[in-house]
């Protein structure tokens, strides 16, 4: 059995912006602790010789070239703000700049 | 400035280039500087459900010549997503590069011989722009941040150095270097004014000889200026904390230009927590040895090498010399002080011509390395003062034509022999006394000659001239 705790889901949850109950807190405890256990089912295959997938397609490379394509008008863009001032999406203010 | 004895600064830069495409990294809007606010938008750079990124190869090209330029291994790389709440962008993810960077284990020399390793530079993509209105602001006291999502998805790649600096200037030395180098490559423009290059300095302090201290994170600075004095606050700031018994707490900072001081922005536990995964919409990069190859050679000669080959060309270099020779290699210009050095004009005058005249001037197509040489050669033998010669280089630079007719167009044509001496004829018949004082031996007097030669001609007699002329009828 994973030994996740009731606490790392409740940080995860966090990360996520997900306000859990206490009782869907227990709940997904369980169901991740679920998936971790079969996750780690993969630990007990000898995997030495196996190249690491990444993705389930082996394409490498796949590229466009640096060519202006229109954007959307301005209007369209701006109908789906929640708020707009300036020709900006108006949001509550946040403190200083990206992380 | 310096810490008090026994200190030592550690410092490490992240560097952010905008990349100089025509396009955002993972759509085809326009990458431009200064467009009214979200009018470079589409589904992908907002993040709509169903759009899919495609890497702009352009991006890819220019990441690799970094990397070359910087002496990195070009590696197989891949994409992840970091996610966070913040409304600068859309998606809630950014799409960077995590463990496998597309660039990595490189160095850059600086001028003071010292190198500075280069743990990687990789892709990724801006975020847009947020600007704060504070409470008590323009909209009835409301708190808002006004958000521009033009700037999102413009490529971008980060350069993370090692903890290799010792001093404020030193990373400012390294900075300015970068800057040149990512200019040279033509991936950048380099303009920190206009946020296209910013830094991130990670400052520690120790004791000379024991282990890294904690490190603080300023965040954004956007001149080398700011880079330089941030850092020496930083640093006499941990100091005086550490020698009153205190301790570093590991948190990113925000310097505040105006203040000259840094502050808290957030504590490390606060943040940090990306929850970095694999960007399932884009497979691997692994550019094959052509594709590094064709890279490589496009890549001209490297600042280090441009500057050297200009200061070969002077016996020694002045301080203001040396800077000019900056400006030059900054702006790409040096084939004007090598045309003029071959032409044996004297390279101060070209280098203090082109980093003057030329250096700002957004487009010096119109002016021709042979015009330009032509003009200072003038200047050399005297036919131009210098003020004529500066003239005469702003109306070539504005496409006014050849040197013979703008120096015709100006008047600047040097009065040939036999109307000098008519002149000079004239003058000295209007100034018995005088030429009669110069002629017993006053010598004081050939400036007053000279000058009234000036005054009559409007300045276009050759000074050197006007002088043997007048000592050849003593």
């Amino acid at each position: 059995m994973s030994d996740l705790t009731r606490d790392e889901v409740a940080h995860v949850a966090r990360l996520a912006r997900l306000r859990l109950t206490e009782s869907e807190l227990d709940l997904f405890t369980s169901q991740l602790a679920q998936v971790l256990d079969h996750a780690a089912d993969m630990g007990s295959l000898d995997l030495v010789d196996v190249e690491p997938t990444a993705h389930p397609f082996g394409l490498i490379n796949v590229v466009r070239d640096d060519v202006v394509r229109p954007s959307l008008s301005h209007d369209a863009v701006l109908a789906m703000a929640p708020d707009v001032e300036d020709g900006r999406f108006a949001v509550p203010r946040i403190m200083g700049e990206a992380p | 400035m310096t810490l008090a004895d026994g200190w030592e600064m550690v410092i490490g830069l992240e560097v952010h280039t905008e990349l100089r495409t025509a396009t955002k990294m993972f759509c085809g809007c326009a990458n431009t500087f200064g467009a009214e606010p979200n009018t470079n938008v589409c589904p992908v750079c907002l993040g709509l459900p169903g759009s899919l990124p495609v890497l702009n190869v352009r991006a890819v090209d220019m990441a690799m010549a970094i990397g070359t330029a910087l002496n990195c291994t070009i590696q197989r790389s891949t994409f992840h997503r970091k996610n966070y709440f913040y409304p600068d962008m859309p998606k809630d993810y950014q799409i960077s590069q995590y463990d496998l960077p597309i660039n990595a284990n490189g160095f850059l020399d600086l001028s003071d011989a010292t190198r500075v390793s280069i743990e990687r530079a990789h892709l990724e993509e801006d975020t847009g722009k947020s600007t704060h209105l504070g409470g008590g602001g323009r909209i009835h006291g409301a708190d808002r941040s006004l958000v521009d999502y033009n700037r999102s998805g413009v490529p971008l790649v980060e350069i993370v150095s090692g903890p290799d600096m010792r001093s404020a200037a030193q990373a400012r030395r390294y900075a300015s270097e970068l800057r040149a180098v990512l200019i040279a490559t033509g991936a950048s423009d380099g303009r920190m004014e206009e946020g296209s290059m910013r830094i991130d300095a990670n400052v520690s302090v120790r004791r000379s000889g024991e282990p890294f201290g904690t490190r603080c994170e300023i965040k954004n600075l956007n001149s080398l200026r700011s880079l330089y004095h941030a850092i020496e606050f930083e640093a006499q700031r941990q100091v005086a904390l550490l020698e009153d018994g205190g301790v570093v707490r590991q948190e990113t900072r925000h310097w505040d230009e105006n203040v000259g001081a840094t502050s808290t922005m957030r504590v490390k536990e606060e943040a940090e927590d990306y929850r970095y995964f694999r960007e399932p919409d884009l497979v691997d990069l692994a550019p094959d040895d052509a594709w590094r190859a064709r890279v490589s050679a496009g890549l001209g000669p490297l600042p280090a090498q441009r500057r050297a080959e200009l200061l070969a060309l002077l016996a020694t270099a002045t301080p203001a010399q040396r800077d000019a020779i900056d400006v030059v290699i900054d702006l790409g210009l040096e084939r004007y002080v090598h045309a003029a050095s071959s032409a044996g004009v004297d390279v101060g005058v070209a280098l203090s011509r082109v980093a003057n005249e030329l250096a700002g001037v957004d487009d010096v197509s119109r002016l021709s390395t042979g015009a330009f040489t032509e003009t200072l050669a003038m200047e050399t033998r005297g036919e131009l003062s210098a003020t004529q010669a500066k003239a005469v280089l702003a109306d070539l630079l504005r496409g006014d034509g050849d040197v013979s007719a703008v120096v015709a167009a100006r008047g600047f044509e040097q009065l040939s022999g036999a109307s000098l001496a008519e002149t000079i004829t004239s003058l000295i018949e209007s100034n018995p006394d005088e030429w009669r004082r110069y002629c017993a031996g006053d010598d004081k007097l050939a400036q007053f000659f000279i000058g009234l030669v000036m005054r009559e001609t409007r300045g276009r007699a050759n000074g050197r001239a006007v002088v043997s002329d007048l000592e050849a009828r003593r």
